[in-house]
């Protein structure tokens, strides 16, 4: 079987008029199914370029990324939507729930593009099913803004859980939380993970990332280490993230 | 399946926007609404404006065929209608016209002079238009009295000194009193009183307003009032409409024979049919409602350029929910159909408040004219409806294109880093 993800000499570069930034500067790596992997470096480091590029948010300068054995540089711009959809999720830092909107409303909106033929019956019961997972169900019907910031990240791992991806890739979730919903975040990740998605998560905390069962870090756009992390930390609810 | 999503998810957002910032849409949506409700009303009142005249020129009746003195060519009008007096046209021309032997389909004919007098009765002293024309003129107008009798054809050639008074003069010259056999005088020559028109009504295409003149036979009008022996014009009654055609052929031929005229383009006359009439009245208010028309969708483009103005601000506004909608899975199609889709919403409901509004500016000015005594009708062109939700969906189309086009290239890389 295909590596989940094989990087090799991945390289960014971001011209502006007069700039060139060297993002990432030949980063090679592979990430297994199932694996829980910390993204970790100081900010500028180029971690998050790395990230969207993992996400098929962005293509690299140079060099090769093979996701479930394809090479993303032979994706068109339709099959790469297509996989966001159906085997990638996103959870970012500051939410990105669509005000004015419904936690059901914010869940649903993979499944309106996802290409696959899909029925209203079945679209509720993905929604509700994902909502289970991150515990909201009785606030199904509220409206984003109504929610706290805890609860916002948790409509947004629903989201990403919607179409029951292999991959979830985790920008920061817990940088706007408070450390108690940090920590809920943390350990909804973890269970997860345990029933066999594979976690990409992305931090600048070393608590953090210590939830995660490797750590890449990413010093100036190259991979200074790359190890099973010490003493992982398991999240439990009521315990605070420090 | 997922456009049917998209543009349900298009439809309600876009709904919600405009809610959401009431007055933001109102502005965005009133070019919109000004045009197609401009639209409405133009072709609403047009509409009823062509059907007032148009009932007007029906109430004459639309077997008529007008001989006017002076030639003329087919689309100019004749010189006669410029107050130029000729005096081609004689009582001996009518008599040849109503000749059936000759002109079997001449149902009646009538000859006509008209100007204004004094007319006096013992208390009120007026200057009103008058008539001189034949017997046959109630046949050929359709005209019906009140009371009394309309002259003879005796009367018509013996110069008698009678008069028919139109409705609203007999009111005025005798205030409620029954004008019949009393004596007015009309250029200082005393005239017997022998009927009353009905009301009539104003009529737009008549010889001259019959409620308020007075009607004297021919002869008496030429000879006494104006001094003259010449037609201002014949009037003929056709059998029916089809006879129309062949009918002005032989009143030219007619009349060419009795004028020794031998080369058509040197008639001394012009003949003219009330369909004519129709088509011409018909043209010019066509002409009048594309104008306004056109002047219409100048301001539903002005409406589409705000449109596409407020578009624009949405993308740039929107951009980390375009970001967004990528990254969980959007295709750039489903941004740009989401984009147009919002802006033929926004569009189209300016367009339905525009019809809605336009149907009550009509609707409002048909009750003010009829309270003016108008008979004027309420009429909608379901075209112009049609129009108005079509033009209302393509400039939604139109100008949400260019926002569509530029959301849908954004990045979702740059859309979720925007901020």
């Amino acid at each position: 079987m295909s590596k989940l993800i094989q990087v090799i000499n991945l390289h960014k570069t971001y011209q502006t008029d007069e700039v060139k930034t060297l993002a990432i500067r030949g980063v090679s790596f592979e990430i297994e199914r199932g694996e829980f992997v910390a993204i970790m470096g100081p900010s500028g480091s180029g971690k998050s370029t790395l990230m969207q590029m993992l996400g098929l948010l962005d293509q690299p300068t140079k060099g090769e990324y093979f996701l479930t054995g394809r090479n993303a540089s032979d994706l068109s711009d339709d099959d790469t939507a297509n996989l966001r959809n159906v085997n990638i999720g996103f959870v970012f830092q500051s939410f990105n729930l669509l005000s004015k909107t419904t936690v059901y409303e914010n869940v649903e909106l993979p499944l309106l593009y996802d290409h696959r033929k899909t029925n209203a019956q079945e679209n509720r019961a993905k929604i509700l099913k994902a909502l289970k997972a991150v515990d909201l169900e009785h606030r199904i019907d509220h409206f984003s803004n109504q929610l706290s910031g805890g609860e916002k990240q948790r409509v947004a791992i629903a989201r990403a859980l919607v179409n029951d991806p292999d991959l979830i890739f985790a920008d920061e979730p817990t940088g706007n939380l408070d450390s108690k919903s940090g920590t809920q975040i943390m350990k909804i990740l973890q269970n997860l993970n345990n029933e066999g998605k594979t976690i990409i998560l992305v931090t600048h905390e070393t608590q953090t990332a210590k939830h995660a069962k490797r750590i890449i870090y990413v010093v100036d756009g190259k991979i200074s280490s790359d190890k099973t992390t010490g003493s992982r930390l398991i999240a439990k609810n009521g315990e605070r993230l420090k | 399946m997922w456009l049917l999503y998209t543009t349900a998810g298009a439809v309600k957002i876009s709904l919600k926007n405009l809610i959401a910032s009431k007055v933001r849409s109102f502005l965005t949506v009133l070019g919109i609404v000004i045009g197609v409700a401009a639209v409405i009303i133009i072709f609403s009142v047009g509409l009823s404006a062509q059907e007032l005249i148009l009932d007007q020129i029906r109430n004459i009746g639309s077997n008529l065929i007008v001989v006017i003195p002076g030639g003329s060519n087919d689309d100019g009008p004749p010189a006669a209608m410029f107050g130029i007096a000729i005096t081609s046209l004689t009582y001996d021309d009518l008599e040849e016209l109503r000749k059936k032997n000759k002109l079997p389909d001449v149902q009646a004919a009538a000859g006509y002079v008209m100007g204004t007098v004094k007319v006096e009765s013992d208390t009120e002293d007026l200057t009103r238009s008058f008539l001189g024309t034949t017997a046959s003129y109630i046949e050929v107008e359709n005209a019906s009295l009140e009371k009394g009798r309309f002259f003879t054809k005796d009367e018509e050639r013996n110069m008698s000194k009678v008069v028919v008074l139109g409705s609203t003069i007999a009111k005025d010259l005798f205030a409620g009193r029954s004008p019949l056999d009393k004596v007015i005088e009309i250029k200082d020559q005393n005239f017997t009183v022998i009927g009353v028109f009905k009301e009539r009504g104003s009529s737009a295409m008549g010889v001259t307003d019959q409620d308020g003149s007075v009607t004297v036979p021919l002869k008496t009008a030429q000879k006494l009032i104006l001094g003259i022996n010449h037609l201002a014009l014949i009037r003929l009654k056709a059998i029916d409409e089809k006879s129309i055609k062949p009918l002005k052929a032989n009143i030219a031929a007619t009349l060419r024979d009795q004028h020794d005229i031998d080369n058509p383009s040197d008639d001394d006359f012009t003949i003219r049919d009330q369909a004519t009439a129709l088509g011409l009245v018909g043209d010019i208010t066509d002409v009048l409602r594309y104008f306004l028309l056109a002047i219409g969708i100048i301001s539903l483009i002005v409406g589409g350029v705000g449109i596409m103005n407020i578009m624009l601000i949405a993308v740039s506004q929107r951009i980390r929910e375009i970001g967004v909608r990528r990254a969980v899975g959007a295709k750039r199609a489903d941004i740009l159909v989401q984009f147009i889709v919002e802006s033929i919403t926004v569009s189209l409901v300016g367009g339905i408040i525009g019809i809605i509004l336009g149907i009550s500016i009509a609707f409002l000015a048909a009750v003010i004219i009829n309270s003016m005594g108008y008979n004027w009708q309420f009429l909608l062109s379901p075209f112009s409806i049609i129009t108005a939700v079509l033009i209302s969906l393509g400039i939604g189309l139109i100008f949400g294109v260019y926002p569509a086009t530029k959301a849908s290239k954004i990045s979702p890389m740059e859309a979720l880093r925007y901020d």
